[in-house]
């Protein structure tokens, strides 16, 4: 009936597109909005005596993330604890952004530029670290800078130092932590972005009178900048919420959002300042996402 | 090797031939339970237990609170159990169904927690003290100015376990508060102590009984069976049992309100509490278990070891940590936050 005519057909292909993509949006709906409505609504309940919550709607939770009461003598201030703890954490997170884009730009460069068939080889041994679990890979780094670990081993036995050099339990252990667990999600996007890009280009450059520093600036980067684009966020977003890493080679003194969030949800026995928390390191992300959704139809220009 | 071997071969043997009622779910702390102590329950009665890890007090609580854990036993510390029991999440122990009640040592028995035994039976007990490598700091080791007021030797090396309940409570009696206290000029003394105290530690982390094996950590806030087995390793490490006060604690195995297995769970509540089977229990992760008769059984080491035996002039320090009410929680929590930030 009417499926003949074109208006039909086309009205039968967006019902049965509908129906295809059913499972996909049952699955969005269920595994992606419905906890993330939980967490949501939990930040606007009272706390339970020991855990969980009493179904009492309050912005406590809310108030609480910006503003603290002194527990002494009851002023009201700005809540510079969990504001430092947020600071720590983007700080991080963007170091390690900048770190891996350092390391990663040469090493994409690189793979891109082997012929194709080592090229492929190049790539396999970039994804050998995701064979292993994380914690496994960051109990290893741990191994190789403590005290008497390998590093400190070799470098003592060189007899270039002769007291070990503290290295874990540092900034600078995060930081190497980070930047080795990231920069796989790094170097993947900025190859396929490389791998895209006409060379000849590069000469077009030259023939024009650049210089090596201009080619790279002018003519390098601006093309490949999707692919910057795509790896900072990809490494920035999980560096935000990084737990394991922080935790087991940062020595757990300070802490970062995650282990912070972790607190209100253990010990802390706050479940709606767990969840707020949890709202806001979201809004960070979507604000990190829009701004690559913005940056992103640069890409067609250049395809 | 072969010992494993055997066990394995019962285990395997024995669950062919069980029916299908004859499984125990175990809900524990981790590297906790003796497998020689299950191989050993389940050649006796036929009944398989499966233990399941837990790593901390409240996550353990957050998944039985949950419903459908598929869990029938569970063992929460002394400050816990009032938790559990508030909330109806374990059931009255039927003591008519437990031969060998009667072996719980008369001090263990009718505790604030769990006046009478009526919901719980001992698992084991010890102590939160401090851990201090002698040949980095040889003076005093008995005072938690290990970690609160670091010597100079100890300064920028020392590590506090990252356990709030603990050491809030260590720092509250450092000050001369009771744990759990309201008390605000204590906790303002408390948050200067603490927050004075940070930049002289060098880490906030657990896994002590490798690291300062290893020489990782020269001294570090520790518990007691953790650190008798450092010294076994690294015989320069003795425990301290800080003089302004340090935590007891005790954990407790008690039987859930939605176990489906309850007949088993009372036997192996039953076979816990012989003496033999109580020091298997202590025999691996070297803490005192809280049954009387159960010292014949102990390794040897254990029964003179000074992280285990408390010293007389020590006894009275020691304190049972209550549960926190959620006022004082909430400070606690608030004095932590501003610690760690």
């Amino acid at each position: 009936m009417g499926i003949g005519t074109e208006e039909g057909r086309k009205k039968h292909q967006a019902r049965s597109g509908w129906l295809l993509s059913l499972p996909a949006l049952v699955l969005l709906l269920v595994g992606a909005s419905g906890p993330l409505v939980i967490v949501a609504v939990y930040s606007f309940l009272k706390p339970g005596e020991y855990s969980g919550v009493q179904w009492i709607f309050s912005l406590e939770a809310w108030f609480k993330v910006l503003l603290e009461k002194d527990i002494f003598d009851g002023t009201i201030s700005l809540a510079d604890a969990h504001l430092a703890i947020f600071w720590r954490s983007a700080k991080l997170s963007l170091l390690t952004t900048a770190v891996t884009l350092v390391l990663g730009l040469p090493t994409a460069w690189f793979i891109a530029t082997r012929p194709a068939r080592s090229r492929a080889l190049w790539l396999f041994l970039i994804t050998i670290p995701f064979w292993t679990n994380l914690l496994i890979r960051t109990f290893a780094i741990m191994e190789v800078i403590r005290n008497e670990g390998i590093l400190n081993t070799a470098l003592l036995a060189l007899g270039l130092i002769e007291t070990p050099i503290q290295i874990l339990y540092s900034g600078t252990a995060v930081l190497i932590g980070m930047t080795y667990v990231y920069l796989p999600l790094m170097v993947l996007p900025l190859f396929a972005a490389i791998d895209r890009f006409d060379f000849r280009l590069i000469e077009a450059g030259y023939d024009l009178y650049a210089s090596r520093w201009q080619v790279l600036r002018r003519v390098i980067l601006p093309i490949i900048r999707p692919g910057i684009v795509a790896g900072s966020i990809l490494v920035f977003v999980p560096s935000l919420g990084a737990y394991v890493t922080p935790r087991v080679l940062g020595g757990g003194k300070n802490m970062m959002i995650g282990n912070f969030i972790e607190l209100q949800f253990g010990q802390g026995r706050n479940w709606p300042l767990g969840a707020s928390l949890s709202m806001v390191l979201l809004l960070i992300v979507v604000v990190a996402l829009l701004i690559y959704v913005r940056t992103a139809p640069q890409e067609d220009r250049h395809d | 090797m072969k010992k494993i071997l055997l066990a394995t071969v019962a285990i395997l043997a024995t669950a062919s031939f069980a029916n299908a009622g004859d499984t125990l779910n175990l809900y524990n702390w981790g590297n906790y339970t003796n497998p020689d102590l299950l191989a050993k329950f389940a050649a006796e009665t036929g009944i398989t237990v499966t233990v399941t890890d837990y790593d901390s007090n409240s996550s353990a609580l957050a998944k039985v609170e949950a419903g459908g854990s598929g869990f029938d036993l569970v063992v929460p510390s002394a400050n816990y159990v009032p938790v559990f029991v508030a909330k109806g999440l374990l059931q009255p122990l039927d003591h008519a169904r437990l031969a060998n009640i009667g072996n719980i040592a008369p001090e263990w028995v009718d505790v604030p927690w769990d006046n009478g035994r009526a919901h719980t039976v001992p698992w084991q007990w010890g102590t939160t003290g401090v851990a201090v490598n002698t040949s980095v700091y040889s003076g005093d080791p008995n005072t938690s100015d290990i970690f609160l007021n670091p010597p100079a030797e100890l300064v920028g090396k020392v590590n506090v376990v990252p356990e709030m309940a603990d050491v809030m409570a260590m720092a509250i009696m450092h000050e001369g508060g009771v744990p759990c206290t309201e008390d605000l000029t204590v906790l303002k003394r408390v948050r200067d102590l603490l927050v004075a105290a940070k930049p002289k530690w060098r880490s906030m982390d657990y896994g002590m009984t490798e690291k300062m094996s290893n020489n990782d950590v020269p001294a570090s806030v520790n518990w007691n069976g953790s650190t008798m087995r450092i010294r076994a390793n690294n015989p320069a490490v003795v425990y301290g049992y800080p003089r302004e006060g340090y935590p007891v604690w005790m954990d407790s195995i008690g039987i859930l309100s939605d176990a489906k297995n309850v007949d088993e769970a009372y036997k192996f509540l039953d076979f816990i509490m012989v003496p033999e089977n109580a020091a298997m229990i202590s025999s691996f992760a070297r803490y005192a278990n809280g049954i009387s008769g159960s010292d014949a059984f102990m390794p040897e080491a254990m029964k003179t070891a000074p992280e285990i035996v408390v010293p007389a002039e020590f006894l009275s320090a020691g304190q049972f940590l209550p549960t926190c009410s959620a006022s004082a929680a909430a400070l606690q929590t608030a004095i932590w936050t501003e610690l760690m930030k």
